[in-house]
């Protein structure tokens, strides 16, 4: 696609910083969440107690852990933005950026270990089944995210890092909301 | 007509009009036998009658796609075709299997998967006539001029070849038999398909509304993506019951919710085009078709998709005749009528017909339109007492039926007008037209 001459006919995603298209991604994907959140609060709505058993088995420690890690991460993917935007060095804030993102899916892992040790999986109960797919399809999309990274350190135009930025953010957005959501929330 | 190559889309254009031809007329035999079982001959049961009105339906959209793809890459590479010979070739390869799978299934030959009935030898000559299409087609496109219509196009069409190799696995386990039998059916129409669409009305737009290029490629990246985030993960929508994990019903709930965007899309792109558009195409009928295929697209395949879509709603609907009415508004919305609109836009020229009926073709596609949607009302308000009698109160199958018999009369209704639409869909294309109504003398092309 030329970039050049794409600027104005994006209608209101041409505000927007990064790819359009990355927007209609982003998008999408918040209608996705907004609907298993929705559908998460219906169902602990019709059974609490399931509801309240299954959050009581989870490692909250480990969930805020990740908080901590996924918003770290996503200062450093800005940063590095911003360097990119004032012409320096961009690789250390990525790279840095990245790492925290690995951090996440290894304590995301040892997480699920300890939920499967215990017994729990995703066909276990409601709960479970909206956990796991939760987190699950979450945990996806940072894989994905590392991916997306990965390609704009390689091709590190300010565009293509505003619009893997973008879509990081998206990742730790939704986090902040999945976490109070479904561990904390009583 | 830019390239002289663009003229074998004729011949699947005539194909693709007598397969359609034969699909109404064994639907309406299928109809009258809701209504009276045991009118017709013995040798056409109603399982054969519906077997051979699906797959003159599938069969006669797909020779559309080929002919429609025959006729605009030419003009999209402007370039000519790499062989025309090669496609007509393909044209009577796949017609002929066509109307040797149609024989077959009258003297009890076909196997037992629904759309999927053809026996092995045909399956593996529709592999034969798909590989001869893909190559011409590929080769025109990569020696010629390359736009994202045609390389979506070739997108969706390399989709439909790869995804038709599932029907050759079968497996013993049934579950699993059905569960790749989707990979065919859900990831044709509810996923390359809508590629093929999206980029055939994207030609049109450009053609019909004089629109820029680069404006229709924006919105085709958006559909394509909305398409295929909502169309693929959408399948688990035909996963609730057959005996996969439970966990589906939540992925095929909220991903096939969220099929009705593209749709949605689609709608709001046709329509913007033409209020942008700075050109008055004299083809005024190939527009309506195109604005009436966006608009019922969006009605039967997003909204009465999105009807029975969530499983708690589904764990009533499933297999009811709601089933039955968003099938047929959304095949005729989405696949019907995008076909027809690229036969209205393109007959007139590759018959050589310069004024030709215009009137009289959007006549008809008021009373086609009208039909089906009637008949979709129908279905719909049949399907409704259906789910009552039978899913919430417990009555017998056989019982309820008895219930829908006007419902059945009406459907009847509607498909006798969808008959009268065709032959008048069919006279406005193929008689020559009145002198007195010059169409498309001051026809400039698009671009």
């Amino acid at each position: 696609m030329d970039t050049s001459s794409a600027e104005p006919q994006w209608g209101v995603l041409s505000a927007l910083p990064g790819n359009p298209i990355m927007w209609v991604l982003i998008i999408s994907e918040m209608l996705v969440f907004g609907a298993f959140f929705l559908g998460f609060a219906a169902a602990r709505m019709r059974d609490p107690a399931t509801f309240q058993a299954g959050q009581a088995s989870l490692d909250v420690i480990a969930g805020g852990l990740n908080t901590l890690i996924l918003v770290t991460s996503g200062y450093c993917v800005a940063r590095a933005v911003r360097a990119r935007a004032l012409g320096q060095g961009i690789h250390r804030w990525l790279a840095a950026g990245m790492a925290l993102g690995v951090a996440f899916l290894a304590v995301k892992g040892h997480e699920y270990g300890r939920e499967f040790a215990a017994g729990h999986n995703i066909d276990s109960d409601t709960f479970f089944t909206l956990f796991f797919l939760i987190t699950g399809f979450h945990a996806l999309h940072v894989v994905m995210g590392l991916c997306v990274l990965a390609i704009v350190a390689w091709r590190d135009s300010l565009e293509n890092l505003e619009t893997g930025a973008a879509f990081w953010h998206m990742v730790d957005l939704v986090w902040l909301i999945l976490f109070p959501l479904v561990y904390l929330l009583r | 007509m830019k390239y002289e190559s663009q003229g074998v889309a004729k011949l699947y254009f005539f194909g693709a009009l007598t397969l359609f031809s034969a699909q109404l007329v064994f639907g309406l035999l299928g109809a009258i036998l809701y209504v009276a079982p045991t009118s017709l001959p013995d040798f056409l049961p109603f399982s054969v009658v519906r077997m051979i009105h699906t797959n003159a339906l599938v069969v006669w959209l797909l020779m559309g796609f080929f002919g429609a793809t025959y006729y605009l890459i030419p003009e999209e590479a402007e370039t000519e075709l790499h062989s025309p010979g090669l496609a007509k070739l393909q044209f009577w390869l796949f017609f002929g299997a066509a109307g040797a799978a149609v024989v077959g299934y009258l003297f009890g030959y076909y196997d037992g998967r629904s759309y999927l009935e053809q026996p092995l030898y045909i399956k593996i000559g529709i592999v034969v006539v798909a590989l001869m299409f893909l190559y011409n087609v590929s080769m025109t496109v990569l020696k010629g001029r390359k736009t994202v219509i045609s390389n979506i196009l070739l997108l969706g069409l390399w989709g439909i070849a790869v995804f038709f190799l599932f029907a050759f696995y079968v497996p013993s386990n049934t579950v699993l038999d059905k569960m790749f039998w989707w990979w065919v059916v859900h990831l044709w129409v509810e996923g390359v398909w809508e590629l093929v669409l999206a980029s055939i009305l994207a030609f049109l737009m450009i053609k019909l509304t004089g629109v820029d290029r680069e404006v229709v490629e924006k919105w085709l990246y958006v559909i394509v993506s909305l398409t295929l985030f909502t169309g693929i993960l959408g399948t688990g929508h035909h996963y609730y019951w057959i005996g996969t994990p439970a966990y589906w019903q939540w992925i095929g709930s909220i991903f096939s919710a969220l099929e009705v965007v593209p749709f949605f899309a689609i709608v709001i792109f046709a329509f913007s085009m033409v209020y942008k558009g700075g050109r008055r195409h004299p083809n005024k009928a190939a527009l309506l078709w195109s604005l009436g295929c966006s608009v019922t697209a969006f009605f039967g395949a997003g909204v009465w998709g999105f009807l029975h879509t969530l499983a708690p709603v589904n764990y009533y609907t499933h297999g009811t005749q709601i089933t039955a009415a968003h099938g047929h508004l959304a095949f005729y919305g989405a696949y019907a009528m995008i076909n027809l609109a690229m036969f209205t836009y393109a007959m007139p020229q590759l018959l050589n017909r310069a004024p030709y009926n215009q009137t009289l073709n959007m006549i008809s596609f008021w009373i086609i339109t009208g039909g089906v949607a009637f008949m979709t009302a129908a279905l719909t308000l049949a399907g409704v007492v259906q789910v009552h009698l039978q899913r919430v109160m417990g009555m017998a199958y056989m019982d309820v039926q008895a219930q829908l018999g006007m419902f059945y009369w009406l459907r009847l209704g509607g498909g006798l007008a969808v008959i009268l639409g065709l032959v008048l869909y069919l006279v406005s294309l193929l008689a020559p037209g009145k002198a007195s109504a010059p169409a498309s003398a001051s026809y400039v092309p698009a671009e």
